[in-house]
């Protein structure tokens, strides 16, 4: 971090007023992550994913990356997403109460297990020294396509063989079990 | 450090993903229907996204790959996506049920 950046901007210059923008991010990502894993029924649980969703959108644009911005809002929140409502339209589940068989330890064991986990990796985070090093490219989408065709092509074309399978297989299996 | 240059941060991202995992990792935990599972599983991958960007962003010389990394993980995740929902419907049409407490023809 340079030193220019460590003196407090005013909240209403350009450089605070990002940040702010970048609080509110903030907020969705975490308020949507939170609607996802919390909400009764599952079609609002698939509303909280997409909103969630377009906050990591924003951490990516953050983050320098306007074109996996761009992936994210076009793969997640536009085919995912569907593809979850399509299937929850399909099965048509009716999430019971919370507490069943499994006891109602769940609720708090699995929140103390999450909090426990995030708590520890934060401050691991935290405490490491991350080594910087000098960039050697600028990471434009641009330099992003030329390395995908000659340093990546052979995971580009594995990935597209993945998918193509996968699609394949996904049709087979929700099409065995049709007649009944 | 003051609360508005955040996000020249590394750290600030390192804690979103941690966060973000830690929320899937809970969802995982008390969801009872497969696909209320399935949503928790994303947000554990979106959580391990934004690390690999964050530390492309900072810390990485070559800023490429954290980018081309990312792309892969959200193309192994729609095709995860496409076939878990796949075998969902499977198990509804076989259980009329997609509760994780009722698939347990195997336990005898």
């Amino acid at each position: 971090m340079n030193p220019s950046m460590v003196t407090s901007p005013s909240l209403f210059s350009v450089d605070g007023l990002v940040g702010v923008v970048f609080l509110i991010n903030l907020v969705i990502t975490i308020v949507g992550g939170f609607i996802a894993c919390n909400s009764e029924r599952l079609v609002r649980a698939v509303a909280g994913l997409i909103v969630c969703f377009i906050g990591v959108a924003g951490v990516y644009y953050f983050l320098n990356s306007p074109f996996v911005a761009l992936m994210q809002v076009l793969i997640y929140v536009g085919a995912v997403s569907v593809t979850i409502s399509f299937a929850i339209m399909l099965a048509a589940p009716e999430e019971k109460k919370r507490v069943g068989p499994a006891g109602p330890l769940v609720g708090p064991a699995g929140f103390a297990t999450a909090a426990l986990l995030a708590g520890g990796f934060s401050v691991l985070a935290v405490r490491t020294d991350w080594k910087v090093m000098a960039k050697i490219n600028d990471g434009s989408i641009k330099t992003i396509g030329i390395e995908l065709l000659t340093n990546y092509s052979m995971v580009f074309e594995l990935i597209s063989i993945v998918l193509l399978i996968a699609i394949l297989g996904a049709l087979v299996i929700a099409r065995s079990g049709r007649d009944n | 450090m003051s609360i508005l240059t955040l996000y020249n941060d590394l750290n600030t991202f390192l804690v979103i993903g941690a966060v973000l995992f830690g929320i899937g990792i809970y969802g995982i935990v008390t969801r009872r229907t497969l696909i209320g599972m399935l949503i928790a599983a994303e947000l554990i991958l979106a959580g391990a996204s934004v690390n690999f960007m964050a530390f492309n962003r900072f810390t990485s010389p070559d800023p490429v790959t954290g980018q081309v990394f990312t792309l892969f993980i959200m193309a192994v995740a729609a095709a995860e996506a496409a076939i878990g929902l796949s075998i969902i419907i499977a198990v509804y049409r076989q259980f009329k049920s997609i509760d994780a407490e009722d698939t347990v023809q195997l336990k005898g």
